[in-house]
């Protein structure tokens, strides 16, 4: 079962935080067809967040076609999202994990390591976009 | 729609100064709904007067569509948590549970005995020797168990510890999830507002400022940064703004997406939101006193 959590300084509203943190589960395989999401009470009651908040995200995720309502039992995911990408994940992490290390050899600090992986983030999902 | 608060020109006067004055507001029903505004905005009032506690000057004032505490079944369907969690020093546990049911006939005793079992609390306490959170947890479940239709609660996680001020919302929450309650509660602490709201209504020096939900208000407000002789784009209602020399950053409402290459348009949050509209009343109430003084 996964658990959520909400960060209240990000600016990003709660239930995008929600559906985000389904969204990752799914793409690390954390999440697999079949599997229940909690209930909106027990978010509800672990969080202290507005239920309205939870089943508008579960409801997103729905029309998303990622997970299915059924009533009275609960939500549960209706398709893994890890299983055709999780074989790349392994060689992917091996890459990124040498590039910083060189990036550290040439001195790069934290935070501009980050600054390189943002703005090369930005460019190349502006490339998929065009 | 059903509207659980209707409020016309409400207005609170006392010999000497105006605690709230035409308020118009319909707060539609199923939401968790926050009143903001600094310390004398007239949160306060709004509450008393919404829970029949208070009758207003003027103006009109309708909870589920009669007058508050207009009749018992009315005041059956409101619940009230008055700032500073009211309870009764001298009694026990026990007392406060025999006496809500005594008192309310849908009174649920199951909920209120298993949700002091839930607290912890000690039937043969006196409430005089409870600490804060759970003398404020004792007057929550008070008004939960007598199944309200509408809970109004005046501050209620001021004076709480940050542990029991969230198990106080997780209650709260765990509430609306398993009942059909719409709920209106004052705070000052936004990041509590954020998790637990989904309406706001900001309230500054006796007038309403904003009201609506969350998600559109956020959607429809925007900061806009520009240089600073250009010209505000057109259809937005400036709420705030700010200069330096060469700088100009503006809060605005606008219901149309703003595309003017001159202003970088950025996201807000609900903080910013709440202090521009009390930056915006504290202004406008500014501009009437020197009006009036003049």
């Amino acid at each position: 079962m996964i658990e959520f959590y909400i960060d209240t300084h990000s600016g990003v509203p709660p239930y995008l935080q929600i559906g985000q943190q389904v969204r990752r589960a799914l793409k690390l395989g954390l999440l697999e067809q079949g599997d229940q999401l909690p209930t909106v009470k027990e978010v509800v009651s672990r969080l202290a967040i507005n239920p309205n908040t939870v089943s508008k995200a579960y409801r997103e995720l729905e029309h998303e076609g990622l997970v299915v309502a059924r009533v009275g039992v609960g939500t549960f995911v209706a398709k893994s999202l890890g299983s055709e990408s999780f074989s790349a994940l392994a060689p992917l992490r091996r890459d990124l994990q040498r590039w910083m290390e060189s990036a550290r050899r040439a001195g790069l600090d934290d935070e501009s390591i980050e600054a390189l992986v943002r703005e090369c983030f930005r460019s190349t999902s502006r490339t998929v976009v065009a | 729609m059903s509207f659980v608060l209707e409020t016309e020109d409400l207005t609170k006067s006392y010999r000497a100064k105006t605690a709230l004055s035409n308020c118009t507001i319909n707060v539609p029903q199923g939401h968790v709904v926050g009143l903001v505004g600094p310390n004398g905005s007239g949160k306060s009032t709004l509450l008393n007067i919404a829970s029949g506690v208070l009758s207003p000057t003027s103006g009109s004032v309708h909870v589920f569509g009669s007058p508050p505490a207009s009749s018992s079944t009315q005041l059956g369907r409101v619940g009230f948590v008055a700032q500073d969690t009211p309870v009764y020093s001298g009694f026990t546990v026990q007392d406060h549970l025999r006496y809500g049911k005594h008192v309310n006939p849908k009174w649920d005793d199951n909920l209120a005995r298993h949700r002091v079992e839930q607290l912890g609390l000690d039937l043969g306490q006196r409430a005089g020797k409870l600490s804060g959170g759970q003398s404020a947890q004792l007057a929550l479940t008070l008004a939960i168990a007598k199944r309200p239709d509408l809970l109004l609660l005046d501050e209620p996680v001021a004076s709480l510890d940050p542990l029991a001020r969230r198990e106080f919302l997780q209650i709260l929450m765990e509430t609306v999830a398993e009942h059909d309650v719409s709920i209106l509660l004052s705070s000052h602490l936004v990041a509590d507002i954020e998790r637990v709201c989904d309406y706001l209504v900001v309230l500054v020096s006796s007038r309403v400022q904003v009201a609506g939900e969350i998600e559109d208000l956020l959607a429809t407000h925007h900061r806009l940064i520009g240089p600073r002789e250009t010209s505000p784009p057109e259809n937005q209602v400036v709420i705030e703004s700010s200069y330096t020399e060469r700088q100009s950053t503006l809060f605005v409402r606008s219901d149309s997406p703003i595309i003017d290459p001159h202003w970088t348009v950025e996201a807000v949050n609900l903080e910013d939101l709440v202090l521009a509209y009390m930056g915006h009343g504290r202004t406008e109430r500014g501009s009437t006193l020197n009006k009036e003084s003049a």
